[in-house]
């Protein structure tokens, strides 16, 4: 908390990028399209694979918070997150969060210059092979011996698209050509982001880390993730936010617009309420994120988890609201809202529940739970 | 910009030099820095200020108060600080702002509003006390109440109606109503906690002059709602350091306290440690927004989120009093000191905050202009719409 408090506004810089990706994808993104596709047997279909070649091609925004030296476009995770708002505006199946955030922080981290290149590039997409839907953590069960790696994760996002392998260990990271993998896309509750179980029979691995700082360099890493997350929950929530308040002033019923209802204005200033404040922690978020440094993180570890707790309830919550004053259209395949909802969902577990960052806070800011002798203590007294 | 830091820190060293607080009597000292322009530096000069800009005012007071000398005790005037000296500003002649601003400022005058009334709280254009023209002032007839510091003040805000055949906006004028004068009576208005913090305020056959209008007969409510904007921001905003406020008591007690520590309090806790950081956060953001010229709307939305996190920050406080929150401390008729303020217990606090969601404001009133005016939402029927206000149901 030394460094000076940041801006939590946008820079014209980032409104410009916002622009460039929204118009992008206003072509070739469209959430009907998006629908579309998700009805599909591939998760990374042509299309898609398009919307991803000219992100990563076109626009170079793979490597947009990547030392310069090391190929990137040298911005900072600031400007990340701008990307991040605009792909969850339109819940683009893209692999972007799962290669160009959770990824490339860890290999930058882990100095893992060859592979990073051809992400930066755009010639490659990775995964980091840890089940999405929980804090992010070392597997337990895949072995790494002499014969190679072996072992199952489950639940992984971002595999069925990548090229590249990363693979925490407990004691290790090691990189694993996908080809050399096993990757079994299951129907998946955000089907924007779909997920896949990996399994790997005694396939080549290259270490990329070894040693007790492997458990830092994911924490760090998560803790990345987490912050630059919180901005595509806030995009899911103001989209859903917008849509909502675009129909309520359309559909009439007895004779009024039902956004005319008390009932339903307030619930809505409510949702406009909590989006203000779900920007808020999330620029912040962000801030932290971009002035993190390897050696000092400064306030990033409590940002993001108050960004999580926040952004994730929100978003979520917005996306509930949407189907319920959308009414029965609401609830059809054909309409929108739910992509919107499932990816809240999915985005509300992913690196931890809303829940789990809540009690990280705790630790992080000293509010422990209370320990079994606080209880005795509260127990006598009473 | 270093040079005009510099010499603000050079002025403020002359007015410590000239008139050495320690030895300088209160009100003396207060009114030498208004007269050296440090007051408010924003403020034009003759007026307490330099012309300089705002952000510069954190230095002087700091200089200010590591040598010692005394302040205005800001928290004792909020009405006149807050509301009065910027409508003053704006609407009141040179003269008047050379013979106000001086004492509102320094406190030896404090100000009040006199807008709500019994028959008009939320709808407040529908305010009834009427201002009947005599010469060269008005005869006011009426009742007022929510009046904080009436008892204390030399000065009211006053929103009378002057012309009951006009639809209710229209006929609105705005006074300022010296409180000395005859036929003004303050009485305590006893709230739920015990204290007395507000007032009524009659008024009968209470002259002022019109000379003490400010805007013209017939547009008090753009006046005030001028005023009003002025008091949701300083309601609402404020960035402070992390874990302030209300929370940062909660935070210490669950730290010290083990018997406080209950099991089945701890995530409501971190759910209102976590309300008050993003609160925070969006303060923050308002602010750096108004600061680059775009405040937005965001106003009306903090004052509605705060209001929700000090009634829920204080429920938690007595939950973790768990018995002892049962106990009260005193029920005897009192008036608070705001520039002084006291401990209470955690009930006390409960139920003071039950008015946050009413004063300044309700959060049904706030959300509905934020549906309304941020959100584009049809607004409510106005049945009063058009109709002169004599004629309304009341």
């Amino acid at each position: 908390m030394t460094s000076p408090f940041p801006s939590l506004l946008y820079s014209d810089l980032e409104d410009d990028l916002r622009a460039t990706v929204r118009d992008l994808l206003k072509d070739r993104c469209d959430v009907d399209a998006v629908l579309r596709r998700t009805d599909g047997a591939e998760a990374f279909g042509d299309e898609a694979r398009a919307v991803w070649t000219a992100l990563v091609g076109d626009l170079g925004l793979a490597g947009l918070a990547v030392p310069e030296e090391r190929g990137g476009a040298g911005a900072s995770w600031r400007e990340v997150a701008v990307v991040l708002e605009e792909l969850g505006r339109s819940v683009a199946d893209v692999p972007f969060f799962s290669s160009a955030v959770l990824a490339t922080s860890l290999l930058t981290r882990l100095d893992a210059d060859e592979p990073l290149a051809s992400l930066v590039a755009g010639d490659a997409v990775a995964a980091v092979v840890a089940p999405f839907g929980g804090p992010l953590s070392a597997s337990g069960t895949v072995r790494l011996t002499d014969a190679g790696l072996t072992g199952t994760v489950p639940l992984v996002a971002g595999a069925a698209e990548a090229d590249w392998l990363v693979v925490p260990l407990t004691d290790a990271v090691v990189l694993v050509r996908s080809e050399d993998a096993t990757i079994t896309a299951v129907p998946s509750l955000d089907m924007t982001r779909r997920l896949s179980d990996v399994t790997f029979d005694a396939a080549a691995a290259e270490v990329l880390a070894r040693g007790p700082e492997v458990g830092d360099h994911l924490r760090r890493t998560a803790d990345l993730a987490a912050a630059l997350l919180a901005s595509e929950q806030l995009a899911v929530a103001e989209r859903v936010l917008e849509m909502t308040v675009d129909y309520v002033q359309q559909r009439r019923q007895f004779g009024r617009a039902i956004g005319s209802y008390q009932a339903v204005k307030h619930r809505l200033a409510d949702l406009w309420t909590d989006v203000m404040r779900a920007r808020a922690v999330a620029r912040y978020a962000a801030a932290c994120a971009a002035a993190a440094t390897s050696e000092d993180d400064a306030d990033l570890p409590v940002a993001a988890a108050v960004a999580q707790a926040v952004c994730g309830e929100v978003a979520q919550r917005a996306a509930e609201e949407c189907v319920q004053l959308h009414g029965g259209i609401g609830f059809t395949w054909e309409h929108p809202a739910h992509l919107y909802l499932k990816r809240a969902m999915a985005d509300a577990a992913a690196l931890g529940s809303t829940a789990w960052h809540r009690h990280r806070v705790a630790r992080l800011v000293d509010l422990p739970a209370p320990s079994p002798l606080d209880a005795t203590v509260s127990t006598s007294e009473e | 910009m270093t040079d005009l830091v510099a010499d603000l820190a050079e002025r403020v060293d002359r007015l410590l030099a000239e008139h050495p607080p320690q030895e300088t009597d209160r009100w003396d000292f207060l009114r030498a820095r208004y007269d050296a322009g440090l007051a408010w530096v924003h403020y034009p000069e003759g007026l307490g200020g330099l012309g300089r800009e705002s952000a510069h005012q954190q230095a002087v007071d700091a200089r200010l108060a590591a040598a010692g000398a005394p302040d205005n005790r800001p928290a004792g005037n909020v009405i006149g600080l807050g509301m009065a000296a910027p409508v003053i500003r704006t609407y009141a002649t040179a003269e008047q702002q050379q013979s106000w601003l001086r004492p509102l400022w320094t406190g030896e005058e404090i100000w009040c509003q006199l807008f709500s009334e019994p028959g008009a709280g939320s709808d407040l254009a529908a305010a009834g006390a009427s201002a009947r023209r005599d010469g060269d002032a008005w005869v006011v007839n009426g009742q007022k109440v929510w009046t904080s510091l009436a008892h204390d003040a030399r000065w009211a805000l006053l929103l009378v109606r002057t012309d009951p055949t006009l639809p209710k906006h229209a006929g609105l004028s705005f006074f300022v109503l010296d409180m000395l004068t005859a036929g003004v009576d303050v009485r305590p208005l006893r709230q739920m906690t015990g204290e007395a913090e507000f007032n009524e305020v009659y008024l009968d056959d209470v002259r002022v002059p019109d000379a003490n209008r400010l805007g013209e007969v017939g547009e008090g409510w753009r006046v005030t709602q001028a005023t009003l904007m002025n008091e949701r921001v300083a309601i609402g905003g404020g960035v402070g350091d992390r874990e302030s406020g209300a929370i940062a008591d909660v935070a210490r007690r669950w730290r010290s306290e083990p018997s406080a520590r209950r099991p089945e309090l701890h995530d409501e806790l971190l759910r209102r440690w976590i309300d008050a950081e993003s609160l925070r956060l969006a303060s923050a953001r308002f602010a750096q927004k108004a600061e680059a010229g775009t405040p937005g709307p965001d106003g009306s939305g903090l004052k509605l989120a705060f209001a929700t996190l000090a009634q829920e920050t204080s429920s938690l406080s007595v939950a973790l009093d768990g018995a002892e929150g049962l106990r009260y401390d005193d029920w005897s008729l009192r008036r608070p000191d705001f520039s002084n303020p006291e401990q209470r217990v955690s009930g006390f606090d409960y139920l003071r905050t039950r008015a946050n969601s009413i004063e300044g404001g309700t959060s049904e009133v706030l959300r509905s202009i934020i549906s309304e005016r941020v959100l584009g939402l049809p607004a409510e029927p106005r049945v009063d719409k058009d109709i002169p206000w004599k004629d309304l149901a009341k």
